[in-house]
């Protein structure tokens, strides 16, 4: 069974995902950064491969993405650095990132490498789930992996409906009426959002993502849904930690 | 027509909507009401008036007599330089302010390079009386002060972008992160033929009025309503586009669109996308680009801020594959010895993007009776820096 699958069933509250971007702060600290995520009980990790131009990217990841790829990141390097990666570590892994970079790799190599290093899904926000489906799904199945789509408060139900039944895992439900970034506290439209989309009885649990940044914003998100996601939040926090594993445990225990 | 988009938005296996899905909702409502609009009498009614009255169409299509004997041919010039702002930008940013009026948006965005298209969407918002924010990168603002300048006279808030190189990619970066933090209210005016569908079509139709104008043109000052040559620059690809729309089908007529090489194709300091691209996705279309192994968009360069972008649109790398136009890659230099040559002979100063189409000229022997339309995309009013640093020998070209 996917990983994916697999920690859905055994767990249905307070799931907790975390996003970073490969090769940040510092080329190699991928691997101990995934290590200390899981020793802290991190549910779900989703890691960024960097690309020159991500438009879904508030400054934070921006940021995260330009200092990685200065660092000499590439999708390839990542592959090599995460290889042993299963001899660890155990929950899901998803790679995040935007198409260009693994079109250039090759959607079949990609998704055979995935399935190879035990990479259990992607998140690949200019990758349209129409688009997806026609011409992309027969080979992500083959390997076994699972691409998660989007919803945004924008999306309206009947579309809802329709990726949810396209969706494998879960779905990513992106907090706010914009890009990656930290933010304080939801704001009325966020709420009835997340109130609708309870209330239509989704086939597959969510995840809420995009301005989850500290306790507060964790757990209430949690309300409305499976578990949350932090990315921009915990890249700022390693951006600043002086040492790496500290900097991560400091911000998880912080979280939970 | 054989050459326009199929119905999911493909051009052959380029164009379509990668976007991401917070953009979705705007892009659908786009995709469905553009046509409509556009075919409506009262769009048409309105656009036309205002390219008439305001923007000054028809742009002439003038015989350029001496540069004709100096290449032993007859030379038409596609007079888009005498439009209001001064380039063929204005007519797309006339057309998209009416459709974003017709979807009740009280707010337009836009990315800038050179400025021009940065212009060209302040001047039609300060006419509409519609706030307007335009992107550009960083770079751009201390290169191209006096366009920034015209934006801002014109109540336009222009906000530098920081990130990446800070060139015209970056602007757009921009663009679409705003639009994605402000769904409600509203529309982002994409300056060429690219960007996700529909703006690739919605553009080149509304840039059409080019090569609609052409062919009654040519058939009263040649005797028939097609030329046998028409040249055109392409940085993202609109004015070509434009130029050639109304002749796509007809193979009669040869198409040449230039890119910007900057210093060479074969060096690194270029623009030549189709030259030395390949495809993927970027700013939510796949088209052809310029990228490393990795697939990360590499920087181009060009002495013309307005053809200096990574990729092109999806029609023209298209065209490129099926080979229905020739693309020819022309260097800074070559561009600015075409612009002193019109400069002199005519008494028309191109802008350096136009230049690059009067290039060909120079490349390409035309037939005694050939009859060679070139469009003049643009004036070199916001150019005159560069041409005075070269005339005072302050860069080498
Ligand atoms: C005068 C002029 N010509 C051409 C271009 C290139 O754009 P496009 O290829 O869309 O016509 C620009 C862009 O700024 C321009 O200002």
């Amino acid at each position: 069974m996917n990983r994916i699958e697999q920690l859905f069933k055994t767990k249905k509250n307070n799931i907790l995902s975390i996003y970073f971007t490969a090769g940040h702060p510092t080329l190699d600290s991928t691997v101990e950064i995934i290590k200390t995520l899981v020793e802290e009980g991190t549910d779900l990790i989703e890691i960024g491969i960097p690309f020159s131009d991500p438009i879904a990217d508030g400054p934070v990841i921006q940021k995260s993405s330009q200092t990685s790829l200065e660092n000499g990141m590439s999708l390839k390097l990542l592959f090599e650095h995460i290889k042993d990666i299963r001899k660890d570590v155990n929950i899901p892994l998803i790679l995040m990132g935007y198409l260009n970079p693994v079109l250039q790799y090759g959607i079949e190599t990609f998704c055979k490498k995935c399935n190879d290093v035990g990479i259990d899904g992607t998140i690949l926000p200019d990758l349209p789930f129409d688009i997806y489906q026609e011409e992309y799904e027969s080979i992500f199945d083959k390997h076994n992996i699972y691409n998660i789509f989007l919803i945004t408060p924008q999306t309206n139900d009947e579309r809802i409906r329709k990726i949810d039944n396209a969706s494998k895992g879960f779905i990513y439900m992106v907090a706010a009426s914009a890009t990656t970034g930290i933010r304080q506290g939801f704001e009325e439209y966020q709420q009835d959002y997340f109130i609708r989309i309870e209330k239509l009885g989704l086939k597959h649990p969510r995840l809420i993502g995009f301005g989850i940044s500290s306790r507060e914003t964790f757990q209430h998100a949690c309300k409305y849904a499976n578990g949350a996601i932090i990315g921009s939040a915990f890249v700022s926090a390693l951006e600043e930690a002086s040492d790496l594993k500290k900097g991560v445990q400091g911000f998880i225990r912080n979280i939970q | 027509m054989k050459y326009t988009v199929d119905k999911k938005g493909f051009y052959g296996e380029f164009g379509g909507s990668f976007i991401p899905e917070a953009m979705y909702p705007n892009i659908e409502e786009l995709r469905m009401n553009y046509l409509d609009i556009m075919n409506s009498t009262d769009f048409k009614k309105e656009f036309k008036q205002l390219l008439k009255d305001y923007v000054g169409r028809p742009s002439p299509l003038y015989f350029a007599k001496r540069l004709s004997e100096m290449h032993d041919t007859k030379i038409y010039l596609k007079r888009e330089d005498l439009n209001h702002t001064g380039s063929h930008k204005i007519n797309n940013t006339v057309g998209q302010i009416l459709i974003a009026k017709k979807l009740g948006k009280t707010r337009i965005i836009a990315e800038t390079g050179a400025g021009q298209h940065g212009v060209a969407t302040a001047t039609v918002c300060a006419l509409m009386g519609i706030k307007c924010v335009v992107y550009m990168g960083a770079l751009d603002v201390s290169r191209q002060a006096p366009n920034v300048l015209r934006m801002k006279m014109l109540g336009t808030e222009v906000i530098p972008v920081e990130s990446g190189n800070k060139t015209l990619k970056d602007a757009t970066n921009g663009a679409m992160r705003d639009w994605i933090n402000n769904p409600w209210d509203t529309h982002y005016i994409v300056g060429s033929v690219i960007g996700p569908h529909p703006y690739p079509d919605m553009v080149a139709r509304l840039q059409s009025i080019i090569s609609e104008e052409m062919k009654w043109q040519l058939k009263k000052q040649v005797g028939r309503d097609y030329p046998d040559y028409i040249l055109a620059c392409v940085g993202g690809g609109s004015n070509a586009a434009g130029a050639f729309y109304h002749y796509l089908d007809d193979e009669k007529v040869k198409l040449i669109a230039t890119e910007a090489a900057g210093l060479g194709a074969d060096t690194p300091e270029t623009a030549a996308t189709l030259a030395i691209g390949s495809p993927g996705v970027l700013h939510s279309c796949r088209t052809m680009l310029m990228q490393n192994e990795d697939g990360q968009i590499t920087e181009p360069y060009s002495i013309s801020a307005g053809l200096d972008y990574p990729g092109i649109g999806p029609m023209h790398s298209w065209l490129h594959k099926i080979g229905r136009t020739e693309y020819l890659c022309i260097t800074d230099k070559e561009a600015v010895d075409a612009a002193f040559t019109l400069t002199q002979t005519e008494g028309i100063i191109p802008a350096l993007e136009s230049a690059h189409a009067l290039a060909v000229l120079n490349k390409k022997k035309f037939g005694k009776d050939d009859v060679v339309v070139i469009n003049l995309s643009g004036r070199g009013d916001k150019d005159m820096h560069t041409y005075i640093d070269i005339m005072q020998k302050k860069i080498n070209i």
